[in-house]
């Protein structure tokens, strides 16, 4: 089953992130800000990469763009949960590298659903 | 599926709460220009919003929305940061909490207060109004129309779209779910073998979708390639076609050739027809409100948990891995014992004791928090008190991260809002005779807190006035605490302070100043197995300097032995121990003698005399005498013998048996047998009761006894 890095700083959202995909049979990984979601990377290659935007020591967007320079992060899929549904947030996630976008609040059925846009 | 999210709002509240701490410190901090605070809170009240949708807490979603949009605006430089903001923004920080409790507890709130707050952010956002930043995510439920149409789609992405992440194959695997989905390649624009990269797309796609769909739902799974692709959607026919969506096809995509395998999907085919076809757009909104209802209730009974680190379970479990090691060694040992084992056996206990004393150490870590968390109201309780009270002054916070026993915490925050409202209140003079006094304007009130030998010490100080000796004498004299005629030590007068009903504050503000607080200060502190002292000095400040132990379960203590019992001697109150030198021994009056230490009277109790034992040693000649003090007053307790110094654990007499006067608790010994742990303050009370008692019998008995003896006590 797919492997999904899930990168965000409230434990409370990644954890139930993380939660809605296992359940869903996904495989997690978490991390707490874009660093070390960036260091996870760089040891594991995964299938999904679902991270939050506004968070401290390195964003979303960064890291986004960080990873699309590794080799093996060339065509994973990268979305961008936010509640920032504004074209401006859009367009820097996109020119970062992002695939797409989860809008916030967060809402388990949709989650899954959208991400099969992505991954199966 | 329906995936069941209310586990998690435990958690959600207690981050909630980190949030809005987080928000009210930087907020109080917040200097000109500085945008990594202004960051930090717009974060926390971004996640406090995006959790609350979530779990359907409306109001504080909505409310949250608005403080949101004013930190972005600042965030995004839309806005200075003004002093007025900041107020409102504290105020705001309130709000949200009233109603997150409320939410927690399913309670109602300050309507009020939250409406007021809602109308002056209102009105500042209006000020600076600016087309609405971010909107709260909409929900995009169009009108949904039940019946079946046929739409054509044509798709034809840029060649590097892989290069964002998206792959066509998945994105009709969703169109698949909708409906039927025919799915016809394009492959004209396919390049020779030897021109094709790998990585770059060639394709198009004209597909054709029969679904109960929206064509807003179609376009959304496009959505995060639209800008990548050409797309046309168009819809061919308007027939009712079937009103049966419990089979939905998933077709496989294969380069050229496309194969028609249809599989039932176990995908979401929604609850009732006329809202179905949903899949994709399930409601937004989060957990709908009987989900998030049920667990409100299992939130509010887990506010008593802790949050502790794996590495300190970690480290548990590896610590009793250990013990169970320790443990078959022994018992291996055990089996089949001869003498010449004993070094083994030796060696197997000192082994054991080890890690007794690491998990113990271990286990204790975990209740033990910074104390950050009971120092972090005070940046806000200050800035009010300042507001309130018109003086300027600053708040200097040392030491937070010395850690401190959960429940000690918990119990030590009100004691120390009590102190720190009366350093404001009473202790920092106005601005004009701190200038007047050659003082800096603004006064400074300092927490400190470190440890001290098995103990923490929390410091409460301020460069006001200091307490006036005067006039804290003549209103104890006036409340007939003590006689005017009294000579009392500084120290003495201060702790006159503690006294029920004793306030010295020409006026009664509505911050501190009722003299109904000292005393419970003091009596809390105590209960704690603590003591409160007063350092002061005219003019140059006060300092009341609080001292805790670190935890409540385990106590450091010398054993003494009394005739045929043992018992416990809290280390914290042991000022030294010796032997009686009997020059230095003065009788003053029946069976009372006092001990001359250095310049001091120290009042002889014999532990034999007031728990009515028996005991070979009697005489206070050469006896053994422990100095103990509580309260600022020393006495000797006179004991037979001192046994060892060690850690234990106190078991409640009270919850046992009942409360023992002189008795604080009692433990198991290691060779099992029960001793009482000495209540060294209420010890002190008990003797000097005896002995006043004794006084008033001798009146004309003069003796320095009236220094040492101070009429608080009686």
């Amino acid at each position: 089953m797919a492997k999904v890095l899930v990168v965000d700083d409230s434990n409370s959202i990644r954890d139930m992130v993380s939660f809605t995909l296992k359940s869903a049979g996904y495989q997690t990984v978490e991390a707490k800000d874009g660093r070390e979601g960036l260091n996870k990377a760089q040891g594991e290659g995964f299938d999904l990469v679902i991270s939050d935007v506004n968070m401290p020591n390195m964003d979303g967007i960064t890291l986004c763009a960080e990873l699309r320079k590794l080799a093996n992060f060339k065509f994973t899929p990268i979305l961008m949960l936010t509640t920032e549904s504004s074209t401006d947030m859009k367009m820097r996630g996109k020119s970062a590298g992002a695939t797409g976008w989860l809008v916030k609040p967060f809402n388990p059925e949709k989650l899954l659903a959208t991400i099969k846009r992505v991954v199966r | 599926m329906s995936v069941d999210l209310s586990q998690f709002i435990p958690s959600f509240l207690e981050e909630s709460f980190e949030g809005l701490e987080l928000m009210e410190s930087s907020l109080l901090n917040l200097q000109p220009g500085d945008h990594e605070s202004i960051h930090s809170i717009f974060r926390a009240a971004h996640s406090i919003k995006g959790g609350a949708g979530t779990f359907g807490f409306d109001s504080v979603t909505e409310f949250t929305h608005l403080v949101e949009t004013l930190l972005d605006e600042m965030r995004d430089g839309r806005r200075d940061v003004d002093p007025k903001d900041v107020e409102i923004l504290l105020a705001a920080v309130d709000c949200m909490r009233l109603l997150i409790e409320a939410a927690r507890d399913e309670e109602d709130y300050d309507q009020d207060k939250v409406a007021q707050t809602t109308k002056q952010l209102e009105q500042t956002l209006a000020v600076n109004s600016d087309d609405n930043s971010t909107i709260p995510a909409a929900s995009e439920n169009a009108e949904q129309t039940p019946a079946m149409a046929k739409y054509n789609i044509h798709f034809v992405p840029e060649h590097n779209l892989a290069k964002t992440g998206n792959d066509p194959l998945f994105l009709f695997s969703a169109l698949a779910e909708l409906g039927e989905l025919t799915i016809k390649a394009v492959t004209s624009e396919l390049p020779a073998l030897t021109d094709i990269d790998p990585q770059e797309l060639y394709l198009s796609w004209n597909l054709i979708l029969t679904t109960e769909a929206t064509i807003e739902e179609i376009q959304e799974i496009f959505e995060w390639v639209e800008d990548e692709c050409e797309l046309k959607i168009t819809q061919i026919d308007n027939d009712k076609v079937t009103n049966d969506s419990d089979k939905t096809t998933h077709k496989d995509v294969s380069n050229e050739e496309l194969k028609q395998t249809d599989i039932p999907t176990i995908a979401t085919t929604s609850q009732s027809s006329d809202n179905n076809a949903e899949q994709a757009n399930v409601t937004s909104g989060g957990v709908s409100k009987e989900q998030a209802a049920k667990p409100k209730t299992k939130a509010k009974a887990e506010v008593g948990s802790i949050r502790v680190g794996v590495d300190k379970v970690d480290n548990l479990i590896n610590l009793v891995g250990e013990l169970v090691i320790t443990q078959s060694m022994l018992s291996e040992l055990g089996n089949d014992f001869q003498m010449d084992k004993i070094e083994r056996l030796t060696n197997g206990l000192e082994q054991l004791l080890q890690n007794t004393k690491e998990l113990q150490e271990s286990v204790m870590r975990i209740r033990m928090l910074p104390i950050s968390f009971a120092f972090n109201r005070f940046p806000r309780l200050v800035h009010d008190l300042a507001i309130k009270t018109g003086k300027a002054m600053e708040l200097v916070i040392k030491g937070e991260q010395t850690e401190l026993d959960k429940t000690v915490m918990e119990q030590i925050g009100d004691p120390l809002v009590h102190l720190v409202r009366n350093a404001v209140d009473h202790g920092i003079e106005s601005a004009e005779v701190r200038l007047a006094n050659g003082k800096p304007e603004k006064g400074t009130i300092s927490l400190d807190a470190y440890h001290q030998g098995g103990n923490i010490v929390i410091e409460i100080s301020d460069d006001g006035g200091g307490i006036d000796r005067q006039k804290v004498f003549a209103k104890a004299v006036e409340k007939g605490i003590v006689e005017p005629n009294a000579t009392l030590t500084d120290s003495q007068v201060f702790d006159l302070l503690f006294e029920p009903g004793f306030s010295t504050a020409d006026q009664v503000t509505d911050i501190s100043g009722r003299g109904v607080g000292m005393d419970v200060v003091k009596r809390n502190i105590q209960s704690l197995g603590g003591r409160i002292q007063v350092e002061s000095t005219a003019g140059k400040g006060s300092c009341f300097k609080v001292n805790l132990p670190l935890t409540l379960a385990i106590l450091d203590g010398q054993l003494v032995k009394v005739g045929s019992e043992t018992y416990i001697i809290p280390l914290i109150s042991i000022v030294e121990s010796l032997q009686v030198d009997n020059e230095l021994v003065n009788r003053v009056s029946g069976d009372m003698a006092l001990y001359r230490l250095r310049d001091e009277n120290v009042p002889i109790l014999p532990i034999y005399q007031m728990f009515g034992l028996k005991t070979e040693y009697t005489s206070i000649n050469n006896a053994l005498l422990v100095v103990v003090e509580a309260d600022g007053q020393k006495v000797g307790l006179m004991v037979d013998n001192l046994l060892a110094q060690q850690q234990v654990v106190i078991k409640s007499l009270k919850e046992n048996y009942q409360q023992v006067i002189g008795i604080s608790g009692a433990t198991i010994l290691g060779d099992g047998s029960v001793a009482m742990i000495l209540d060294i303050p209420g010890m002190i009370q008990m003797a000097l009761t005896h002995a006043q008692n004794k006084r008033h019998n001798t009146p004309h008995n003069k003796t320095s006894l009236e220094n040492t003896v101070i009429g608080e006590y009686s």
